[in-house]
Formats: C-alpha cells, structure tokens, sequence
C-alpha cells in the first residue's frame, strides 16, 4: 500500500466503500464528503494515514448515524456500523426509494435520503452522498437553517443537474421533518 | 468498479497544440516495476485507428502529429494508479512544433496550415477551404429587397465562449477480457450503440464480441456522445490479458471530453417603424477544434435556429465550424442554438431601444405561432406560443427591492458578492429562445419499439420490455432513471438485436421513448374502456376498438379499479382482465427530416420546435462591478409533463448551466501561451461553475402554458435547457440598458456613489475578455476565482 492514498482511495478502493464519490480529487466538489471525528471534511484531500484511531463516518453510515443521534445514541459519535454492513447498505437505500410514500420507522423516515428523494433532490445522484453528509451534518448544527444558512453551509457541494433548488427543498424538508413531534 | 486482479490504465497526453512527433521512447515507463503494458500508436491491432461520431478523423493514439494540447499518445497500465501515472511521466515524447491555428483568420487564410491532410470525408467536397468542417448557408427571400424597407438597421458583432460541460462524474470504465477473446466493458457513457459501433472496429472485433455494460453515468450534457476511455481501456485490456480500468481525473476531464463550441457570430437585422423585422443576415463562425465530433450537427442547429423564434421573411445565413488547434468541440446542451440565441436577443434589445420601444413587447410583435416558415421552409406546425411564453414572463411579480434586508439588518451574504463576484448590472433581461431537433439522417429506419406487456394482476400491470441500451442510461420512460454509479446497471445489447440508428444530438432518443409510451398508454385505456363497457367478469374485445362515443364515461382509474367519471367503482380491472394476458408489439416512428440542401439551406431537418422564455434580475455592484443573480424565472412550453418532478427538475438544472455560461463559466485558451492553444485550466473552481450561493435566492419560477398542447407531438426533450442569455457579452447593450432603464439598476446603500455603468469602457473586444464583461473599476473575474471556497461546512 502506497503511503500517498488518500482517505477517499481506501474507502473506495480497499474497503469496498463506493458511497462517497471522486468527482473532483482537489477538494473542490465536495462529493467525497465524510465526517471524520464529526466535522465534514472532503477525504479527497486527507491522507489515509491521517485517520489513523479517527472516527470515520461515510455516506453508508448516514442512516444508522442518524438514527443512533436521533434515538439518543452518542452524540455526534459514529456508531458503529460494521463494514459488511457498511457494503451492503446500498441494497437497503434501494428499497427506500422503491417504497416512496410508505412509511418507515420513524427514526428512519426523518432521514435526510428520504427527504432528497421525495424532493426529487436527485438527478444523475453523483454530488448527492457528499450533500447527504453535509446536509445531515448543517442539521445537527442547526436544526432550523435559514435559506442563506442552507447555502453558505452547502457551497463546498458542487451539483450540475440540478440547480440547486431542489436541494434546498429537500433541506428543508428534511429540517420540517426533524421539528415534527417524535412519531408523527 | 472492482475485479480481481484489476490493473490501472493512465494516459500520456500531448504537451502542445500542434506538432509532429519526432520520435517516442517507452522503454523507462516499460522497466518500471509494477507496469504491465506501455502501447503506442504502432502497437494498435488492425488498420482502423481512427474514430469519430460522425467523421472518423481522430486518431486511437496520435500518429506522426498532434492537433490539440491534451491529446492521447501513449497508454500505460500498471497494478496502482500512481504507478501507472509516474510510468507515463516516464515516457519521452520529442515534438517538433507546428504554426497554431486558432481562429478563423488563421484557419482561412490561403497560406493556412492545414489541420487535416487528405481530407475525404463528405463534407469535403464543399468547403471553400480544408480547415472548415462544413458549412451551412440557408437563404430564403430577398434581403437586399427587404432591406430597402427597413427603417432602422442594427449590427453587432459578439463572441461567445467555450463551456465545459463539467457533468461531476469524471469518464471511467472497466474493460475485462473474456475467454472468448472478446472484451466486457463496464461503463459511464451517453450511446452504448455509438461506442460499440467505433470501438469494435478498432479493436478488430465482432460487435457481438464486445460486450458493453452501462454502469451508471455521472451526468453527461452532451460530454460523454464521443468517446474517451473506451478504446483505450479495451486495447489495455486484450494486451495485458488483465481488467483495466481507468478513471480520469478532473483536470484530465476537461482534456477527455468535447467542449461547448465558442462562437464568433455577425449580424444584421433590420425593422420598421412600426416595430416589424424585415431581414436578417448572419455568419456564425465556429470553432470546432481539432476533431469534428458532432461540429456538423452543431452547424445545422446553429444556421436553421439563427433568426430565434421571431417572423423573418427575408434571410441570408451562413455557419461554418472551423478544424483548428483548439480542444475538439461537440455536443452540449443546446448544441448550436444557445450560441446563436446571445446573438439574436441581443439584437432585439438593440433594435427595440431604437425604435424606442418595450423590448418585450417588440418580441411579441415579431414572435413566431404556429404556421410560421422557418428560414429552411419547414412549416411549424404544432403549438408555438412564444407571444404566450413573452406575457407570462413579464407578468410575473418581481423579486422585493433590498433583498439583502432583513429584520436583524443587512444579510451581507445576500449583497453582490457576498458569495461570489462577477461582473454585470442590474437589470430585467426577457428573452425568449428557440430549440429544435436536428436529424441528418432520413428515418427511414426508424427506431424499433419493441414492447411486451403482460396482463394486469392485482392492478399492477407488470410490464417486461426488451430492455434496450437506450443512451440516455437505459431508463424506463417517463421516469427519472437514476443509474446508480458504482453499480452496474445492466443494459447490454442482445445479441442479434438491430442496431439502433443514429440520433444526432441525443434528442430524438427520449421523446421517442415517451411518446411511445404515451401511444402505449392510450392503447391500454382503450382497452380498459372496452372492457369497463362491458360490465365487470366481460372480456375485453380482443382488438382494443372503442367505438366513438361509447365508454366515455368510464375510465380506468388508479388503485386497480374501473371507475365512472363521478367515483362509482365498476370492477377490479384484474377481474375485467381476467387471467388473460395481453402481448402487444408496436412500431413507431417518429416523422421522417431530411438534409439541408447545401446551397439554400432548405429541408424539414428538425422533428419540432419548443420554446421558452427567460427573466433574470441581477443586481450588481457597480463600483466592485460584483454580481448577484436574484432571480431567474423561465416560462416553458413543454407540452404534457409526464412527469412534473423531471421536468421542473431538468429546467432548474438547465437554467443553471445557462447563468454559469452567463456569467461565469469559460474555458480559456491562451493562443499566445509558449505552448500553444493551451487551455487555462485548474479545476471546478477554475473555471468557476456554479454553486449553491451562485443560485438566485428565490427560485426559478417554472410555469407551463395553460392550454393543452398535444402530448405525442410537443413533448419536453431531455434539454430544456434554457440559456439566459449573457449579460456579459456585450458592453453597447449593457451600457443602452442603463441610459435607457436606470431605475432597474439597483444597488445596496454605501456601496454605490454614482452608476458608472455607463462608463463602463468596453475596449476593443479583441483585447481581453474583462473589457468584453463591462466591468467598469475591477475587471478581472480572475480576482474572484482565486478566492478561497468554502469548504464543506
């Protein structure tokens, strides 16, 4: 193993992680957004050697992470999703978008995917696992994000299909979502 | 993409523009540890080394010369990607340097360089010079005639940039050789057909021995039609015996794919007092770099779209695209007709402040309707409603003065600049814009629908259909078809199946796709309409016959029920379908186009026409000379929405890509660079593209025409793309609108102590593209770019 891999590489490459994207490989496009130790950083441009004993969250992580936070799990920590469960995650993110307008658990429903893809926040879907990761993550910070708020937060997330809009819907879907009362 | 034994593919491309190879020396790369194979142009297997989309005039791997900075000269496949990279880096590639061709005057000129040798190619026959692709005139009437009426006359002359489509997911691909000596490729491309049919002959393989997979596509806007890594990947792979992949990095990319054709465009129109036009003549120049790709189609669109969606009886239009040094050009969203559209709606804002008129309402004065003669003589004849399209854009409300004001105070992220920075002025800008689908190609041939339906169970009619490779990502219709990257989403061609005929633009293929799903549709409601008529526990009539006026009434609805107009449930449909199951074959096609004669430009080259109209108000700073859009709203025709979420979505999308090419995409070449026509490029933030803080505050507003339009014959195709104009381009008509309108030019307190738009001096444009943008203190967006972005978070 090559000592230059970056983070993004060994997730992709080694670990059978293909959730976040390389669009850009120069920390410009945000599509390989992961949290590491909780803040977004675009693991593009962190060395992998760096994560060493570092808590890794990845887009195949979100949905268990957001559960665990939103049950009263650890607060901002990862989870502990396994990487076999990691690996197969996109199976059951498939089965989300078939169910559209079914109910999941309601953990599960505030999810901030279920919201992208309600909001028809998703066109070729290459800029959306790094948006879900920051998106989640201006969430947690503030739960009622204004306009400009969801914007300054999102604008190291370069999306060419859509235009924008529709992801701000869907974050703000997804903020209408979090403020309803638990079971709803 | 992963697989056993996987080796990585890197490309060594060209340092310069234009020149020969002396020599090429692979044997440091070849000794290098980990690397399995360094190929060269000697080392390709049969005699076609050449491909293109629709003149084959690009070379595999260069041979004897390179025509553009970037080009592919050798391949490297090695067990890691950085190895792969150092061992290309180890290659020694002697040029010897050739004169450049960069514009028209030097691709023209008698004594010119020629890009191309021993042209043979079909438009060769009728160009006035070998470094001219083709060339379109379209005459129509009697300008000089027409002229004599006229009361005013206004020229202009403008220039329009290269745009990349920076689709987010770089080119990539795996290619595994089989055991039958045939090659599996997994790939993101735009036209599995179009590949399989350059890449097999170059491979010296059997099409049925080139298996091609689609594994999801990372956005495309026309990038991913020609070729990038195909070839390459497959010849690696037969070498080697092993998989290869290769993914290009971004700054590969914008080396990797064709490029929106910028554009040198001259016109003339002429109108009467009464705010009539009388003529047009134009010449779009442009410049396909240095391999034709789909310059051709490019020039078709941009020669029958010229005059824009206005009456022209009297017309004189040329275009050409030029071979020259610059990176190829090709397919991209709008694919001819945005570049005419700049120069056409700039030329309305010019002769409508002439007259002394309201730019809108001189647009509709002069729009085009449904029966209208396109300068090619093809009638429209289906729904135009451009003067529609032009009130609603207008009647709607504007966004609040002082936008940056809020309860707490200033927003300062909502003043110009306070995101990002370029250079414009505050003002309403409608524009109505003009799309048609260009096919050369007679469609005789049609495309196939091959639909296999089974009978309804439980009221889900399950529908089996032979999926075919379709380009667009082998989505069904009428639904947004998200291929999942990474994944690979299995749309291979059966063997034996027809191949499926071109389609220049990637238009044709969707609307056909829907519209036989429409058709499709109505067939099944007739048949339910029988059946409901009949009564519950009825079999259907086997031939699907309503007669008229019987069924009306009753008409399927959802949740698996026959229902009547007022609710009342008549019958489960599985109960009126029985056990019975329907197999339905269709063909359909769509109406036959035809080539522009190559002297009058006259034929039924489009299928339809569509159209949409656009507002942006932009404030600016004009001291900084910084830019925020604050809304941009289109009004679009686009027929019945099959799917609403899409069609908002693709215009959103659209509408985007046309403030980035507005105000701040571009791609650079630098001809007075040491090395050549060398584009200036750095990555996603150089050129800048846009990003959420770039997107107007409030929406872009989408409204459809409230009248019904027939749905098969006025479909939305996958490019609504709607192109503001620039509000860069043209410094005259910066400066006219704000003599003309100061009280559109906002700007935020303290910032400004006089509009200096007006001094703006605009310079010869041949000098710099700041003087081109009117900036009037601080040109150069170059300023803005370097700036930081903001990280995530």
């Amino acid at each position: 193993m090559w000592e230059g891999e970056s983070l993004l590489y060994v997730l992709r490459e080694r670990m059978g992680l293909p959730g976040s994207k390389n669009a850009c490989e120069q920390g410009e496009c945000g599509s390989c957004t992961v949290r590491l130790d909780g803040v977004p950083v675009c693991s593009c441009l962190v060395a992998a050697g760096q994560v060493e004993g570092r808590e890794v969250v990845t887009v195949e992580g979100l949905a268990d992470f957001a559960k665990n936070r939103s049950c009263g799990g650890h607060e901002g920590g990862a989870c502990g999703t396994s990487l076999q469960e990691a690996q197969g995650w996109f199976r059951q993110g498939h089965r989300l978008a078939d169910r559209r307008g079914r109910h999941l658990p309601a953990c599960d429903a505030r999810a901030i995917q279920q919201a992208f893809i309600d909001a028809g926040a998703v066109q070729c879907g290459f800029c959306t696992p790094g948006l879900l990761v920051a998106s989640d993550e201006l969430l947690e910070r503030n739960p009622n994000p204004s306009d400009a708020d969801i914007r300054e937060a999102l604008s190291g997330n370069l999306c060419r299909c859509t235009g924008y809009e529709k992801i701000m819907d869907a974050v703000r879907l997804a903020a209408a979502r979090q403020s309803e009362p638990e079971g709803v | 993409m992963w697989h056993e034994d996987m080796l990585w593919g890197q490309i060594l491309r060209s340092t310069v523009a234009h020149a020969e190879i002396v020599s090429i020396d692979t044997s440091e790369a070849l000794a290098t540890s980990g690397v399995y194979a360094v190929l060269t142009y000697e080392d390709l297997p049969t005699e076609v080394k050449n491909y293109g989309l629709e003149i084959q005039d690009t070379p595999v791997l260069a041979h004897g010369k390179v025509r553009h900075h970037g080009e592919p000269v050798a391949l490297v496949a090695a067990d890691h990607p950085e190895t792969a990279r150092r061992a290309a880096a180890k290659i020694k590639v002697e040029y010897k340097e050739l004169p450049v061709i960069t514009d028209e005057a030097s691709a023209t000129a008698p004594d010119a360089v020629l890009v191309h040798e021993n042209r043979d190619d079909h438009h060769s026959g009728h160009v006035p010079h070998p470094n001219i692709v083709p060339r379109q005139p379209i005459i129509r009437g009697d300008v000089a005639k027409a002229r004599e009426r006229a009361d005013v006359i206004v020229e202009g002359e403008y220039t329009f940039g290269m745009q990349d489509q920076a689709f987010l997911g770089p080119e990539s691909g795996l290619a595994v050789p089989s055991e039958d000596g045939g090659v599996d490729l997994y790939v993101a491309t735009q036209w599995l057909h179009s590949d399989l049919k350059q890449i097999a002959p170059v491979l010296g393989l059997p099409e049925d021995k080139v298996r091609m997979t689609l594994s999801g596509v990372g956005g495309a806007f026309g990038g991913r039609e020609d070729l990038s890594m195909q070839i390459h990947a497959c010849l690696l792979a037969l070498r080697t015996g092993k998989p290869v992949k290769i993914v290009y990095n971004r700054f590969e990319s914008f080396f990797g794919h064709v490029h929106r054709h910028p554009a040198k465009l001259y016109y003339e129109h002429g109108a009467t007092k009464d705010g009539k036009l009388t003529h047009m003549k134009c010449k779009i120049v442009l410049d396909g770099g240095a391999y034709a790709s789909a310059s051709p189609a490019v020039v078709g669109n941009a020669s029958s779209l010229s005059v824009g969606p206005y009456v022209i009886d009297d017309v004189d239009i040329e275009a050409i695209a030029l071979y020259s040094n610059n990176p190829p050009c090709g397919a991209m969203r709008g694919f001819g007709a945005v570049q005419a559209c700049f120069a056409y709606e700039a030329q309305m804002d010019k002769l409508a402040d002439k007259l002394g008129m309201d730019r809108v309402e001189f647009r509709r004065l002069n729009a085009m309707e449904q029966g209208t003669i396109m300068p090619t003589g093809q009638p429209v004849d289906s729904t135009a409603p451009v003067a529609e399209l032009l009130r609603r854009i207008k009647a709607m409300p504007l966004p609040p003065e002082r936008q940056w004001e809020s309860s707490e105070g200033a927003d300062v992220r909502q003043l110009p600049g306070g995101s990002v920075q370029h250079h414009a002025r505050r003002g309403r800008r409608p524009r109505c814009r003009l799309r048609g689908r260009h096919q050369e190609t007679s469609a005789s041939r049609g495309l196939r629908r091959l639909l296999h339906r089974q009978g309804a169970h439980g009221g889900h009619r399950r529908r089996a259909r032979r999926h075919r490779a379709h380009g667009h990502g082998g989505g069904r219709p009428g639904r947004c078809h998200r291929p999942r990257a990474d994944r690979p989403h299995r749309a291979r061609r059966p063997p034996g199946d027809d191949p499926p005929r071109r389609h220049p633009g990637g238009l044709g293929r969707f609307d056909v796709r829907v519209a036989s799903d429409v058709r499709h549709r109505r067939r099944r409601q007739e048949r339910l309409r029988a059946g409901a008529r009949e009564g519950p526990g009825d079999r259907p009539p086997q031939d699907g016959h309503v007669p008229p006026g019987v069924g009306d009434r009753r008409t399927p609805a959802g949740g698996g029920k026959v229902v009547t107009d007022g609710g009342e449930v008549l019958a489960d449909i599985v109960d009126v379908l029985e056990d019975e199951v329907v197999e339905l074959e269709e063909e359909w096609r769509h109406r036959p186009t035809e080539a522009f004669d190559l002297t009058t430009g006259q034929g039924n080259g489009h299928v339809q026409y569509s159209f949409a109209a656009h507002r942006a108000v932009v404030e600016v700073d004009t001291e900084l000379g910084l830019v925020k859009v604050i809304e941009l709203a289109c009004a679009q025709d686009v027929g019945k929405a099959l799917n609403p979420l899409s069609v908002i979505g693709q215009i959103q999308g659209g509408t985007t890509q046309g403030l980035g090419v507005a105000v701040m995409e571009e791609i650079i070449v630098d001809p007075k660079d040491r090395e050549g026509a060398q584009p200036l490029l750095h990555g996603l933030s150089d050129p800048h593209h846009p990003r959420h803080p770039d997107h107007p505050g409030r929406c872009a507003r989408t409204r459809r025409p409230a009248r019904p339009v027939r749905a098969a014959r006025h479909r939305r195709g996958p490019h609504p793309v709607v192109h503001p104009g620039r509000p860069r381009g043209d410094p005259e008509r910066d400066r006219a609108g704000a003599q003309q309108d100061p009280g559109t030019a906002r700007a935020p307190d303290g910032f400004v102590t006089e509009n200096r738009l007006g001094a703006a001096s605009p310079g010869p444009r041949s000098s710099g593209r700041c003087a081109a943008r009117g900036a009037p203190v601080r040109p150069p967006s170059r300023t803005a770019r370097s700036l930081p972005a903001p990280s995530p978070g």
